[in-house]
């Protein structure tokens, strides 16, 4: 998940702080640090949605899921693992496509 | 100290008299404006912004203007004008439909609606909603309700970009309604009167530019059921009194509390006053009738809802300090000093 993790770190970064990574840890939430509101879940949904191909349902919408780096991380694995289960076969996420 | 529903009583003869020797000192102080403009909803809290005025400064220097456009309330325009006649108020009618349209704002609006529902156009009606605090389990999700013209109602969640275009585009409204009151307060030479209650300015129900702008906002520190307490003293019509506070801005009917506030607004009174006097939230729960941890859960919002629209509040920010400008207001400069 190296991948989906930098994918994500640099979104915040870029997103969120303009460039300065200094209080951004793995585990920082999002929500405490003040880093993103209502409307900045909105547009972490909008870029997972669009970079990994899912579809984040409204029960989904939790600070368990999204308010870390660690957490959204974990959360695409638990989607993408599910996806497979449902498939029976390779992931319907398109992480890294 | 004791914590019960009475906590919001005031008395409303001493609390006006304050309001209008303050709005008095404002005008002939800071302001240097010779009346009020205030823009009349036919709703409680400009209801009773208006009646102060009119105490405060004489009718003759207050004006009434009511801004009505194609998806007000049918019922909005005949309140506003029962409460210009019964204080006795000049009233002007500034019809702001043809601007609406003349910027795109209907337009606008159904392009980020039919982001959502496809189909959406001539027949269909609509309204933003998200919900309670109390009743979500995760972060806030805004909704459009659309109402098709076959009447059914739906319900879908808005993605970023609609949701975003759909609060743009409505927030034409209230800026353009701003616009004409300072229009008007310039060539009165008025300043212009701001009318959010407690609960409004706190928790940023407002929108920037728009109906957040003002010279003076003689209400902002009065609870919601404070208010309600000044209308009845001033005599403001019980038909607005009765009327169910609602935002007046979709083309569906939208309350207060399915928009923004998590309770309704008696209990959300409470529930700022609580927080804001550290009443511990077990206190607030046994009087409102919630449970503990649904009085944390709206102390949370609150204080996310700060956080949130705290930059509503905010004049322009500067790179560097300018003292000439933004140190303490010098009222007591002779007009003298203006002219040098």
């Amino acid at each position: 998940m190296a991948y989906a993790t930098n994918k994500i770190r640099t979104f915040i970064i870029d997103n969120f702080l303009f460039g300065d990574d200094t209080r951004l840890q793995e585990t920082t939430s999002f929500l405490e640090e003040g880093i993103i509101d209502s409307t900045g879940v909105l547009e972490l949904v909008n870029f997972l949605e669009e970079e990994f191909g899912l579809i984040i349902t409204d029960e989904e919408l939790i600070p368990e899921n999204l308010d870390s780096i660690e957490r959204v991380e974990a959360f695409l694995e638990r989607k993408r693992h599910h996806a497979d289960l449902e498939n029976e076969g390779p992931a319907v996420l398109r992480i890294g496509a | 100290m004791s914590f019960t529903r009475e906590v919001l009583q005031l008395d409303p003869a001493r609390e006006t008299a304050r309001i209008c020797g303050r709005i008095r000192e404002l005008l002939a102080g800071p302001l240097r404006r010779r009346g009020l403009v205030i823009g009349l909803s036919g709703g409680i809290d400009s209801s009773v912004t208006a009646a102060l005025a009119a105490r405060a400064v004489g009718p003759a220097r207050v004006l009434a203007l009511e801004m009505p456009e194609r998806h007000s309330a049918a019922e909005t325009l005949a309140l506003s004008t029962l409460v210009a006649n019964r204080f006795g108020l000049p009233r002007l009618q500034e019809e702001i439909t043809q601007p609406l349209e003349a910027i795109g704002f209907y337009q606008r609006y159904s392009e980020a609606v039919r982001l959502v529902f496809p189909d959406y156009g001539p027949g269909w009606s609509s309204k933003l909603v998200t919900e309670s605090v109390l009743a979500r389990t995760g972060f806030s999700r805004f909704s459009l309700v659309a109402r098709r013209p076959d009447g059914t109602l739906e319900r879908r969640r808005l993605p970023l970009k609609p949701y975003l275009e759909i609060v743009a585009a409505t927030n034409f409204k209230q800026r353009i309604r701003k616009m004409l009151e300072y229009y008007h307060a310039d060539r009165l030479n008025f300043a212009v009167a701001g009318t959010p209650n407690r609960l409004e300015f706190d928790q940023g129900f407002f929108v920037k530019l728009g109906d957040g702008a003002a010279d003076l906002k003689p209400i902002a520190h009065l609870y919601k059921s404070q208010v309600y307490q000044l209308a009845d003293y001033l005599g403001v019509p019980g038909e607005v009194i009765q009327r169910p506070p609602t935002t007046d801005t979709y083309s569906l009917p939208q309350g207060q509390d399915e928009f923004y506030f998590s309770l309704p607004l008696a209990q959300m009174d409470l529930c700022l006053y609580g927080k804001n006097h550290g009443i511990a939230p077990e206190r607030v729960a046994a009087v409102i009738g919630l449970t503990s941890e649904q009085i944390e859960r709206v102390y949370r919002d609150i204080e996310g809802k700060r956080v949130a629209t705290r930059y509503l509040h905010l004049s322009p920010l500067l790179v560097t300090e300018i003292p000439e400008i933004s140190g303490p207001l010098q009222s007591s400069m002779p007009v003298s000093a203006l002219h040098q």
